[in-house]
């Protein structure tokens, strides 16, 4: 018999299954709320605003396996140094799942499963995310198994990166739904860099949700490295909770050729004079989605928030960008900057760029502004006029567009790595052309 | 070494170069003058590989090569420069490494391989000397924010490091202040040898007098109306252009 069950009435199905196996208290009221408002709102479509650009339905057709195998077989597949040179504390999460605590100088890195035994933690997860205005967010809510908790502890100075591999089986088609908590504890410092692992070419959907608690004086920056086969597809919820005083550093790369990748990026500015800076740089490729959605609000007064993201859209990639930034009535001497630059650079690929502004305070200084345009003909005839080749001289431009997103990369391993990335995928466009 | 022979091109429909005649050998200095719009730039960019200029008729061969079946790198990597009448902006390229980059290709193209760190570093530095370029000026963006007489002179400054077969200079003169122009010219009287030539774009006999010509080319309408010597730029100085037009006019009848 074939059953043509859709992947939503799967889950509706698979929560009720687990009812009795589920845990009790806060977490449960947590899980349940978040099924509700799942199974009300169902899975994003595109006559939904903030979905118009990125259609879903065709990635969730897959016969998905709901809850990873434990998978043995990764034992040792995979080389965690894939940025060379990074210097880090390596966390490497198998299917989401990290086997131990990790314990580093002032920071305690956990196992979900055993930290949320802590019921300290209801004070932190989940706390913010508009699980009612984003199905997946709630769905991750509602099922998450699997992931990790860092705690850097009160003026704790993690004195190098925290590198999380996420490391995935695809050998059978799956959907994971990894958790994040990151908590900096006031005047502590900390960076964190994410990158991807797939093993296996059948489909995976990474539908991840991380929360990050900046407290009072701390600064944590997040790299967020999206590489991943042509056969992921990425929805991921990202909230960070900034309190007074706080430094908050964003830098995200969609990197090919996961042919989805739609990121929602929440900034809540919740105490006075925070500064925040969103950098992002997408370089899709092929029939590559990516999609970045980034909502700044200022609740407070006297905070400084930047964000400049910069696409090159290759061959029929498509590319969103919906940039919001809401400035809340008490949030007087604001100042709010956001820019979104894009360089076409074939006549098949498209970009939606939507920077948005709401003001309700007075006294405040915010710009945005958003432009398309194709890589300058007239510097490609100079640089080709002193004997450049033309692929190379392309290169050299598209470089120099995306320098001003690279340039702000601390950490020089990763810099290199992100630029050697580029030039490897716009030297594949050229062969492909 | 550039043999052009009746070069007709054309921009956006407009026909811009209407029979081009001329032959500049290895030791010699040409000087092309005439009136804002006559096609002396649009030359230099069919000579170059412009894209959107197309070539309707004639050929151009460069040192015993079709020319005009090269791409733009690889006449550049022949030995030919242009040093622009209006230089442009490239912000996010270093100075320094796009001129490395540079170099290295020609020195590909020649199977030759690329130029050690310690080499360059004192072929750029004799350079700057030369032209009395702005040390400060080779680490910024290529000419991101340069003063018009700063681009300029980064042009010669290229021209020095590349060392071409063929240098056209296309009203560099212009934006630079008199200190400038006797600099920018005596380099240039330096880097001339008798393997090496150059053409020079201008409205103005001063640069004349400092990059003595030895043969002087009036273009007009497309076309290469007089030829002479370096006599010819001081009496068009005296005269201007009208005495030139009349005949041209009344021949294309
Ligand atoms: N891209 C273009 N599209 C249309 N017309 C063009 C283009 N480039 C040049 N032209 C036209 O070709 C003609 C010759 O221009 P060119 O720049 O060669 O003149 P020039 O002799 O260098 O003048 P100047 O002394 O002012 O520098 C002009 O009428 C100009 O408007
Ligand atoms: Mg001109």
């Amino acid at each position: 018999m074939i059953t043509t069950t859709t992947l939503y009435d799967r889950f509706i199905d698979l929560y009720k299954e687990n009812e009795t196996s589920r845990e009790e208290g806060w977490l449960k009221n947590l899980r349940d709320t978040a099924f509700e408002a799942f199974a009300t709102e169902g899975f994003p479509h595109i006559k939904m605003e903030d979905w118009r650009f990125t259609n879903v339905t065709p990635f969730l057709k897959e016969n998905y396996h709901l809850q990873p195998r434990r998978a043995a077989s990764l034992h040792g597949r995979h080389n965690a140094a894939q940025i060379p040179s990074l210097d880090a504390y390596e966390v490497v999460l198998k299917n989401g799942m990290l086997n131990e605590d990790i314990a580093i100088p002032g920071v305690k890195i956990s196992p979900l499963r055993t930290a949320l035994q802590n019921s300290n933690f209801q004070h932190y997860l989940g706390k913010y995310i508009p699980i009612h205005k984003h199905p997946f967010a709630a769905l991750n809510t509602a099922f998450f198994e699997h992931g990790i908790v860092i705690e850097v502890d009160k003026k704790a100075i993690c004195d190098k990166p925290v590198h999380i591999t996420h490391v995935y089986n695809a050998e059978e088609p799956v959907f994971v739904q990894p958790r994040i908590l990151i908590i900096a504890h006031p005047g502590s410092k900390v960076e964190i860099v994410e990158s991807l692992v797939v093993i296996g070419d059948k489909p995976l959907f990474i539908n991840s949700v991380s929360e990050c608690y900046i407290g009072e004086n701390a600064r944590a920056d997040q790299y967020n490295l999206q590489i991943a086969p042509v056969n992921t597809h990425i929805v991921n919820f990202k909230q960070t909770i900034q309190q007074s005083n706080s430094l908050y550093n964003n830098h995200t790369y969609n990197l090919p050729e996961a042919s989805l990748i739609r990121n929602n990026l929440h900034l809540d500015l919740n105490g006075v004079n925070t500064e925040s800076h969103l950098y992002g740089l997408y370089l899709p490729g092929g029939t590559q989605l990516t999609d970045n959605h980034t909502v700044v609000n200022h609740l407070f007064p006297n905070c400084f928030s930047n964000e400049l993201y910069k696409g090159v859209l290759r061959d029929s990639s498509r590319g969103v960008f919906s940039g919001r930034i809401y400035v809340h009535q008490d949030a007087q001497k604001t100042n709010a900057f956001q820019q979104n630059n894009n360089i076409l650079f074939s006549d098949n690929a498209t970009i939606d760029s939507k920077p948005q502004l709401e003001i309700f305070a007075d006294d405040v200084k915010c710009s945005h502004g958003s432009t398309v345009g194709s890589l300058n003909k007239e510097a490609l005839f100079y640089l080709r006029s002193r004997g450049i080749g033309e692929a190379a001289a392309r290169n050299l431009l598209v470089r120099a567009f995306a320098f001003d997103v690279t340039d702000k990369i601390q950490i020089p391993a990763v810099k290199d790595y992100i630029e050697q990335v580029i030039i490897h995928k716009m030297e594949e466009t050229h062969h492909e052309q | 070494m550039l043999n052009i022979k009746n070069l007709q091109a054309k921009v956006e429909d407009k026909q811009i170069l209407k029979g081009i005649d001329l032959q500049v050998n290895a030791g010699e200095i040409h000087a092309i003058m005439g009136p804002n719009g006559s096609g002396k730039s649009s030359l230099a960019s069919v000579l170059t590989g412009r894209e959107n200029f197309e070539v309707t008729g004639g050929e151009v061969s460069f040192d015993g090569k079709n020319l005009l079946e090269m791409s733009p790198e690889d006449r550049a990597r022949e030995g030919l420069f242009l040093a622009f009448q209006y230089p442009v902006e490239v912000p996010g390229v270093s100075n320094i490494n796009f001129l490395r980059t540079a170099l290295n290709e020609i020195r590909a193209y020649h199977n030759e391989p690329p130029m050690e760190a310690k080499e360059f570093l004192r072929l750029t530095k004799e350079k700057q000397k030369l032209v009395e370029f702005d040390a400060r000026l080779t680490n910024r963006s290529l000419n991101e924010g340069f003063s018009g007489g700063e681009k300029k002179r980064n042009e010669i400054f290229q021209l020095a490091m590349l060392n071409p077969k063929l240098a056209i200079l296309d009203e560099t003169d212009s934006g630079l202040d008199i200190d400038a122009l006797r600099v920018v010219s005596s380099g240039v009287n330096k880097l001339r040898s008798d393997k090496n030539a150059f053409i020079v774009i201008t409205h103005y006999q001063r640069l004349l007098e400092y990059i003595v010509p030895d043969f002087v080319h009036v273009l007009y309408n497309g076309r290469i109306v007089k030829s002479g010597t370096k006599e010819l730029a001081l009496e068009l100085e005296e005269k201007g252009y009208d005495w030139i037009k009349e005949p041209a006019a009344t021949a294309s009848v």
